[in-house]
């Protein structure tokens, strides 16, 4: 079988974020894969370890850097990897659209991608994949099994979680919890220089972008920033509950 | 017509779909606003949801017992079609963003997700949201039919009227069934729903056990009569339920107040928090980041601090 994971480069979590121009400047930051699609990948290769005869295809949409996170998803151990090289910044349903064309011609039967996208927050990639594939989804995936050709697993829902299964074809949206992924070696590093990376044109999938960013901006809430003095915890906590009370009003 | 996906539990319209009510009529699109009702006997919720709306779709069938993306796709795309809505609102809870992008696939629509604002005018539509882990405001902007989820919190709920709008029974053509469901932990609480609550009590790794977890922050929470958050790495070290984590992988609040006992700040967090009207930090590390976003500070030991809140609150 062949499994295709989707890996996206995004900005570091632990790094600050600066606006320029009513754009995110990612200019000179420290980018990375991103950590949910990287469950995802994790995911695929360990369904390959378990004796399954899978090749693991990895792919990513966006500009040249987008290279970076495909190496080092081949370092991991992708067995090839299929960049679609594009400056547009596309939404999601229109990333869908490109991510089914890889899936529908390179003959996947599982789709794995991270539940949600750690710079646009979206949600939204994996069911909008599985739904143009005219596949069943399970998102926010914590534990997961291949059985045959049955998936088993289980994921977060409303309020708790659930155990699932569902036959392939699929789409898989991976989160926290379900793996450790694996760090690259430098032998497996050195050995992903020689593997496939094939580039595609935009074009050749037809996708448009529906949504339209007009600006993006960092609101920062000004905070009160009052530091109690806890030397007498008593008169700290009296301090505290007479500014919920009277200051804040949210208390009784 | 605008179409929302009236959400609901337990036989009761749950709040966010009367904020949904609210985003619709701030909208500035034309039409009546239908709110669709997706269940088995429900109804109860098409009754209740009448007084909110300008007309009421039902689709009252034991396979719609249980949520399924594929089923709740279908028919909320087969209803807006024959409605030729304009928009269709969804909440952006767990479910809701599991579905809705189906949705706008089938209608070859715009999606814009999780929205805290949405104006129209004219056939385009511009909304605000949040990115880059809840740090960045995005404007962004579509036209024609759109398909929108909106932020559970992000719009005050309307109250209902005192006029029922007609109802509808609404035949649909469900796809089967595909994923199992083999087992499910429900994990409602007795206290007011975490997205819900004016008071958010949460705890994390500095609290120190989850009997303290108990003593501290739960008996907080009910003092004030708020819900109960916790970390995820409280979550996952098994001392709380899913359902009361609050960040990135968990629930996003937005509280009039949110109390953080023994809680450091991890971005992933704060995402799901920062929003808050006002924060209380209460943790024993001064550098700790969650003191950066806090209104009312307090470096110590919770062990000390938390007891001494409650005796007063009690006085």
């Amino acid at each position: 079988m062949r499994v295709l994971t989707l890996v996206r480069q995004v900005l570091d979590a632990e790094e600050s974020v600066r606006i320029k121009d009513g754009a995110v400047d990612l200019d000179g930051r420290k980018l990375v894969l991103d950590t949910m699609d990287e469950y995802g990948l994790e995911q695929a290769l360990r369904i390959r370890e378990s004796g399954a005869e899978v090749e693991v295809v990895a792919a990513a949409i966006g500009p040249a850097r987008c290279q970076d996170v495909l190496r080092t998803a081949l370092a991991m151990g992708a067995d090839r990897a299929i960049h679609v090289e594009t400056d547009t910044r596309l939404d999601v349903i229109a990333v869908s659209k490109v991510m089914a064309g890889i899936a529908a011609q390179e003959a996947v039967d599982l789709v794995l991608c991270g539940g949600q996208q750690a710079d646009w927050d979206s949600q939204a990639l994996g069911a909008a994949i599985a739904e143009r594939m005219q596949w069943p989804q399970v998102t926010w995936t914590n534990a997961l099994q291949l059985n045959g050709n049955e998936l088993v697993g289980k994921h977060d829902v409303d309020e708790g979680s659930a155990s699932f299964s569902l036959p392939l074809p699929a789409v898989i949206t991976t989160q926290q919890g379900l793996n450790e992924p694996r760090y690259p070696t430098l032998p497996n590093i050195m050995k992903a220089k020689k593997k496939e990376l094939r580039k595609d044109a935009l074009e050749q999938y037809g996708a448009t972008p529906l949504v339209k960013v007009i600006a993006e901006s960092v609101q920062v809430k000004e905070r009160l920033n009052k530091r109690l003095d806890t030397k007498d915890v008593h008169a700290a906590a009296a301090e505290l509950v007479n500014l919920l009370r009277n200051e804040a009003r949210v208390i009784a | 017509m605008i179409l929302l996906v009236v959400e609901h539990f337990g036989g009761r319209v749950s709040k966010s779909s009367y904020e949904l009510v609210t985003c619709a009529r701030q909208l500035g699109r034309e039409g009546p606003i239908a709110g669709l009702v997706l269940g088995s006997s429900v109804a109860a919720v098409a009754g209740e949801i009448a007084f909110a709306v300008d007309q009421v779709l039902v689709a009252d069938r034991p396979e719609l017992a249980e949520y399924d993306s594929e089923i709740w796709a279908a028919a909320v795309a087969q209803i807006a079609r024959e409605g030729e809505a304009s928009t269709v609102l969804i909440g952006a809870s767990r479910s809701g963003r599991d579905y809705s992008p189906r949705v706008a696939v089938k209608l070859d629509a715009p999606l814009l997700e999780d929205v805290i604002s949405a104006n129209g005018v004219g056939d385009r539509i511009t909304a605000e949201r949040y990115t880059y882990l809840a740090r960045v405001t995005e404007k962004v902007e579509a036209q024609g039919t759109v398909v929108v989820t909106v932020k559970p919190g992000a719009f005050a709920a309307t109250a209902p009227g005192r006029v029922a709008a007609e109802q509808f029974d609404v035949d649909l053509e469900l796809p089967p069934r595909r994923v199992r469901v083999t087992g499910k932990t429900s994990e409602k609480s007795a206290r007011v729903p975490l997205s819900e609550a004016d008071v958010v009590v949460s705890g994390g790794r500095g609290v120190g056990s989850a009997e303290n977890f108990t003593k501290l922050v739960e008996g907080l929470a009910d003092e004030v009569g708020g819900a109960v958050g916790a970390t995820r790495a409280i979550v996952d070290a098994g001392w709380r339920p899913y359902a009361e984590q609050v960040g990135q992988t968990g629930k996003t609040v937005q509280p009039k107040a949110y109390i953080a006992i023994g809680i450091s700040g991890a971005v992933q967090h704060l995402s799901g928090m920062s929003k808050s009207k006002y924060i209380v930090a209460i943790n024993k590390d001064a550098e700790a980041p969650i003191f950066k976003i806090a209104d009312y500070a307090l470096v110590g030991d919770v062990n000390q601090i938390v007891p001494a809140i409650l005796e007063e609150l009690r006085k």
